[in-house]
């Protein structure tokens, strides 16, 4: 039996919530105006006040420094969304700490002296802005922050200034996309001033029907109200890609399903696939699990495929840098095996 | 790179939107990008530079001339980290937070379009939290002031007047 048309939960469609904060030093030009003395203090003088932080809320931390980290290394944080690629590939000093449950981040020394990010599985942005805040205030008792009275939070560019908070969701809207509605939501989020963007940020397109939505505006409104209008959006949004999906469904119940079956077909028998035709039929099978299609998987594993495939993770995994074929067959066995293990 | 629509101007914005389900691409120059309305979608920028100067109404961005006042350049100098006004139309990023001061009212104009607000109301670090909430008890206060001497309720008013007055010696 399909599992009850209304009740899909709303965590099937938001895959995660995400705050970032952007946070200077006021006694220090901005990262790209300083000097690598400079650059080292602010690395320093955060490492000590977080790393000897302690709190079960926000858990073990790990330093580390971007100097001392490989290629595949610093790239998979970026594929986990722990690092952002500007970090990545930097030629500043500059490190990150880490969380070991992978939910915090900071990024010192990035484009502003300090980025706090807390990420959390599903629709939870209320508690991944109480973490954050909470990460904040820890390191607004040891550093004189840049501020001013009028513009509240200074940052390197003016697009973060005031609030310096980035609110997103990430969301996997198979069926707008299918409906070719996408653009309607596309066009009204972005007279909200709301951007849309692919799975991994600013450039990306939206590979495997993800989604990822954000504020613009962080001056001129509190960071509460800029929370609830991203949450109302995008539970508004969630709400039509569920509605649409169970029309699609009812409407076309044996399409829907061969598609699903297909693309899950395909995932546990090929040979070799790229990480974009994985991504592709992952957001078939994950809609199929959503509907009660398939019901052999769980979402944990399907989420650790998901991670696990992209070309950083998968060759961490296997232990050594692979040419982009052997990829491919790698990728298609890991894929294969973890179907299997279900 | 040349427009993709007049084929005359320097492509200078990356403009990507999705139609029916298709990605649709384009490379434009500033004049075409607005009049396909290309900044209130999914704009962007080849060079976040020109973005910012057409922003900041430095001319199109797209040509090589500004139109500069003469020592315009010498005078917007940030004194702490040496930034220029030009240096920021080229990378859209300031040095430091003495920048804000240096080049505030060319960046007001930036602020609101980027806003549509240019004042902060958000929270604000521990050590200006206290001198701010004071200021805005004393102005609360003053406002009572005000009413109750309109009331002519002259004890009352004076009462106010010392709490005023103690707190305005707090601050100091
Ligand atoms: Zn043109
Ligand atoms: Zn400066």
């Amino acid at each position: 039996m399909n599992k009850d048309f209304n009740s899909v939960s709303r965590h099937d469609i938001v895959i995660s919530s995400r705050v970032r904060l952007a946070r200077n030093f006021d006694q220090y030009p901005f990262p790209p105006k300083m000097n690598n003395k400079e650059a080292e203090e602010i690395v320093s003088k955060v490492k000590d006040t977080l790393m000897n932080y302690k709190n079960d809320e926000i858990g073990d931390l790990l330093f580390l420094d971007m100097d001392s980290l490989g290629d595949i290394d610093k790239q998979m944080l970026v594929e986990k969304h722990l690092i952002s690629p500007d970090l990545a590939t930097s030629k500043r000093r500059c490190a990150a700490i880490i969380s070991k449950n992978e939910k915090t981040s900071v990024m010192i020394n990035e484009e502003d002296h300090l980025r706090i990010q807390t990420i959390f599985h599903g629709m939870q942005i209320d508690n991944a802005w109480k973490l954050c805040d909470k990460i904040d205030n820890v390191l607004d008792k040891s550093i004189e922050y840049a501020c001013s009275e009028t513009y509240g939070y200074l940052t390197c560019c003016p697009t973060n200034l005031g609030t310096g908070i980035r609110v997103s969701v990430m969301l996997h809207l198979p069926a707008l996309v299918i409906a070719g509605y996408i653009g309607n939501i596309l066009e009204a989020c972005s007279k909200l001033n709301i951007a849309v963007r692919g799975m991994y940020g600013e450039h990306s397109e939206a590979i495997g029907n993800m989604f990822q939505m954000s504020n613009q505006i962080t001056l001129g409104q509190t960071e509460e109200e800029i929370i609830s209008s991203i949450k109302n959006i995008a539970m508004q949004v969630v709400e039509q890609e569920n509605t649409l999906r169970n029309q699609l469904y009812k409407q076309n119940t044996i399409k829907f399903e061969d598609k699903v079956y297909r693309s899950y077909g395909i995932l546990a028998n090929a040979r070799s696939i790229s990480a974009e035709e994985s991504l592709r039929l992952i957001s078939d099978v994950r809609l199929g699990m959503d509907m009660g299609i398939i019901k052999n998987i769980s979402i944990d594993t399907l989420n650790e495929i998901m991670l696990s495939i992209q070309p950083a993770c998968l060759q961490k995994l296997l232990g050594k840098p692979l040419d982009p074929d052997e990829r491919d067959v790698r990728r298609a066995e890991l894929v294969r095996r973890k179907l299997r293990q279900n | 790179m040349q427009c993709q629509v007049c084929n005359q101007r320097a492509a200078t914005v990356h403009f990507t939107r999705i139609v029916n389900n298709q990605k649709v691409e384009m490379y434009l120059c500033e004049q075409c990008a607005r009049e396909k309305g290309a900044y209130g979608e999914f704009a962007i920028p080849l060079g976040v530079g020109n973005f910012f100067a057409s922003f900041l109404g430095f001319g199109d961005g797209s040509s090589g001339s500004k139109p500069y006042i003469k020592g315009f350049k010498d005078v917007l100098k940030c004194n702490k980290c040496g930034m220029t006004i030009e240096e920021f139309q080229g990378t859209g990023k300031l040095g430091c937070s003495a920048c804000y001061d240096t080049f505030g009212e060319n960046l007001k104009p930036l602020i609101r379009r980027l806003h549509g607000s240019l004042e902060h109301t958000g929270k604000i670090p521990s050590r200006l939290s206290r001198g701010v909430s004071i200021t805005r008890e004393i102005a609360r206060l003053k406002e009572l002031l005000n009413k109750a001497i309109e009331r002519e309720e002259y004890e009352k008013a004076a009462e106010i007047r010392d709490k005023i007055k103690s707190l305005e010696v707090s601050m100091q």
